[in-house]
């Protein structure tokens, strides 16, 4: 399976994700599709580096890891995100009553 | 064509079709439930890769654990597809659709005639992916990163405490 499948493949989904982020206005829904960028970007990462360990796979077999170590650290602070961004929509709905971001837009004044 | 070949192409319609209704769900409920289906999606591929550890991280955090605390936070405020906001100005829908629409062209045109593109990406097997060689890669080269990210959700913790605390 060629690589630019897989391009192709993380950048509809990535730019998914953007198109919600753009047209959405709950606030819950836009984090969601952060989410999906973020898992467009790690789908990438990993097909990378199969395709590495495949140019590498006669001299070093366990070439090429990095990668999935840093999808493992990107799961990471997406999750600690993903707390901290909740707690802060929860807030924001105590006080105002409502997730529109137009809504909230109006916080400044 | 062969069996890999045809999950790959089942697992991209089911993580692209999945991911448009997310999208264009009206309830969000509909919404948390697409994207647990095309976190699977993703879990797939990442098994077709045979990433195997990534795969079952990937169910058990991202499906298991961040969706149900998205799919509390909506019960909790009780939203439904009545009280979605909805955009009173339709040309903002078009505008974001074709923005997002043309960062997708671009990336695509950007990568269109590079050679490096055409390699093969090894499925089904190779050791990268299993749990031991990542496992003696994240425990000796990438040590000091690991225990940095255990201070991270320490940080997160306490940061998630404090802002959910109620005045006085």
């Amino acid at each position: 399976m060629p690589v630019y499948y897989y391009i192709f493949l993380a950048v509809a989904l990535f730019s998914i994700g953007v198109i919600g982020v753009l047209i959405r206005r709950n606030a819950i829904i836009i984090f969601m599709c952060v989410e999906l960028m973020l898992n467009a970007a790690n789908l990438l990462l990993v097909a990378f580096s199969k395709m590495h360990h495949q140019a590498m796979i006669h001299t070093n077999s366990t070439a090429a890891s990095d990668a999935q170590v840093f999808v493992f650290f990107i799961m990471v602070v997406a999750a600690a995100e993903v707390s901290v961004g909740l707690a802060i929509i929860v807030m924001m709905y105590r006080n105002t009553h409502s997730v529109d971001v137009n809504f909230l837009n109006r916080l400044k004044n | 064509m062969s069996v890999i070949e045809t999950m790959f192409w089942f697992l991209s319609v089911m993580a692209l079709g999945a991911a448009v209704m997310v999208v264009a769900s009206k309830s969000p409920v509909y919404s948390i439930l697409f994207l647990i289906l095309t976190f699977f999606a993703i879990s797939g591929h990442y098994i077709l890769l045979n990433a195997q550890f990534l795969a079952i991280v990937n169910i058990i955090v991202y499906a298991g654990a961040i969706m149900v605390l998205f799919l509390f936070v909506v019960m909790l405020m009780n939203l439904n597809a009545e009280s979605e906001p909805h955009q009173k100005n339709k040309w903002f829908l078009y505008i974001g659709a074709i923005s997002g629409g043309s960062l997708l062209l671009v990336m695509v045109a950007a990568l269109k005639n590079v050679s490096a593109t055409n390699q093969l990406v090894q499925m089904n097997n190779g050791e990268v992916g299993l749990i031991k060689n990542l496992g003696i890669k994240l425990f000796t080269d990438y040590v000091f990163p690991f225990e940095i990210s255990s201070v991270l959700f320490l940080s997160a913790m306490i940061g998630a405490v404090v802002i959910s605390k109620k005045e006085g």
